[in-house]
């Protein structure tokens, strides 16, 4: 109470001289006055009972009329101190929220985390970042040791935190599987009945999954609705778009995937990638296809890693370093 | 961006006509409007895309909610007059496969 009495002798004084000079300092400490008032959170109304009393100490002689009308004054902004409160505890709790998101999207960050494996036969480059705090998309690389390497590229639709856990559940169900029996039909197949039973109707998952044989350099793919990738034809020197068909992962429990076989020569890339690329737009315009294999290509004599970056930059400037979505791109190129 | 939503009812179809983005958004607002029409058993729900020029992955979330709805109250749910851009997206997604979409797709309307 103290402080407020001592603001209330203040705020007389105030008044009086801008009442007397009509000067910009007086005016200028009135804002001040204002500032000092919400940090010690101050509600509307009891400003409004501070300027009465200081009017009825400074003219005594007031009219009634005044008077009356500083009172209902006084009971209309009533209103406006309670939102005002509501306001900070709002404040408060949102603050409280975004450090747990951000604990939260730390946890995902490790839970998800893989590691881009290092062979001797394909380039690998591979990154994703997420539009907002948490990632929707995801990609997994899964090695047996006996040379075959497992890539999974998914985005999962409902955005944000929910998004992220169902992600979670995906990686653990896809790391339970035995390791021989990594072919993508089956791995889709199975993921499709976990997503099925467990996820909220207007939730779903697409995937891309690929098992790429440094043996033979075969690749074998099979998507769940997923955004097609690309497949460059060194040879010819020309790209073209892995359209596979297959519904999205956890709509119908009875659905099966068709499993497709490539040969992969030296100077081939297989490209993939999630909507967050292919749905860039500059201004109000959607960027075309050939403008994106345009830039992979101008990049695509570069170290994989480099090249996903570059185009990544490109794209991330050309959107004003705004991304609307989750961007991820992975690219194998075959080396010998 | 907004969208607007119009449900006329005659007999037992339910026209819904869409005009505007379907994106996360608009989704949550089309999703209220849409479910509970799929949920009165016998009706058939008809959504006209014509004036849709762009939907992201939430939009079709909302769609195959209510198609799994339709399943369970016995009800029908038809796309109708979908622009290229978003038959493109049910294309990919495999749902043209499963969903009743009328094929006459319009071209590059703006």
């Amino acid at each position: 109470m103290s402080t407020l009495k001592l603001d209330l002798e203040n705020y007389k004084e105030l008044l009086q001289e801008y009442i007397k000079t009509q000067d910009e300092q007086a005016l200028y400490q009135a804002e001040q006055f204002s500032k000092q008032s919400m940090q010690q959170n101050i509600s509307p109304e009891e400003i409004i009972n501070v300027h009465i009393q200081s009017l009825q100490e400074l003219y005594p002689e007031m009219p009634d009329y005044i008077q009356a009308s500083m009172n209902f004054l006084l009971e209309t902004m009533i209103s406006y101190g309670l939102a005002y409160q509501e306001h900070q505890s709002l404040r408060e709790k949102q603050l409280e929220l975004k450090s747990e998101i951000s604990v939260a999207a730390n946890m995902q960050k490790t839970l998800l985390s893989t590691v881009k494996p290092d062979l001797e036969e394909v380039d690998i480059g591979a990154l994703s970042v997420p539009a907002k705090q948490m990632n929707g998309d995801y990609h997994h690389f899964v090695q047996d040791g006996k040379g075959s390497l497992g890539i999974a590229v998914a985005d999962v639709i409902g955005k944000g935190v929910p998004a992220a856990l169902c992600m979670s559940m995906i990686k653990y169900s896809m790391d339970s599987y035995p390791e021989m029996r990594m072919d993508p039909s089956v791995i889709l197949g199975s993921l499709n009945r976990v997503v099925e039973r467990n996820v909220d109707a207007s939730m779903f998952i697409t995937m891309f999954y690929g098992l790429y044989n440094s043996n033979t350099h075969t690749f074998s793919y099979s998507s769940a609705g997923h955004e097609p990738g690309f497949y460059y034809y060194s040879d010819r020197d020309e790209f073209e778009e892995i359209d596979v068909p297959g519904l999205v992962l956890g709509v119908s429990s009875e659905t099966s995937y068709t499993q497709y076989q490539k040969k992969v020569e030296k100077g081939d890339m297989i490209i993939l990638l999630t909507d967050g690329v292919t749905e860039c737009r500059q201004g109000d315009r959607f960027i075309e296809q050939e403008e994106i294999l345009h830039v992979i290509k101008q990049y695509s004599h570069l170290p994989a890693q480099e090249t996903v970056e570059n185009v990544y930059k490109h794209f991330e400037r050309l959107q004003d370093f705004h991304l609307r979505d989750d961007f991820t791109l992975i690219i194998l190129k075959r080396n010998v | 961006m907004n969208l607007t939503i119009d449900v006329t009812n005659k007999e037992n179809i339910a026209y819904v006509v869409l005009s505007g983005e379907v994106d996360a958004f608009t989704a949550p607002k089309l999703k209220d409007a849409l479910l509970p029409l799929t949920k009165e058993e016998g009706q058939t729900v008809e959504v006209d895309l014509q004036n849709v020029n762009y939907m992201d992955s939430t939009g079709l979330g909302v769609f195959i909610s209510a198609l799994k709805s339709t399943k369970e109250h016995n009800t029908d749910l038809k796309l109708v007059q979908m622009q290229e851009r978003v038959y493109r997206l049910f294309k990919i997604t495999g749902l043209t496969e499963i969903m009743n979409i009328d094929s006459t797709v319009q071209g590059g309307m703006q």
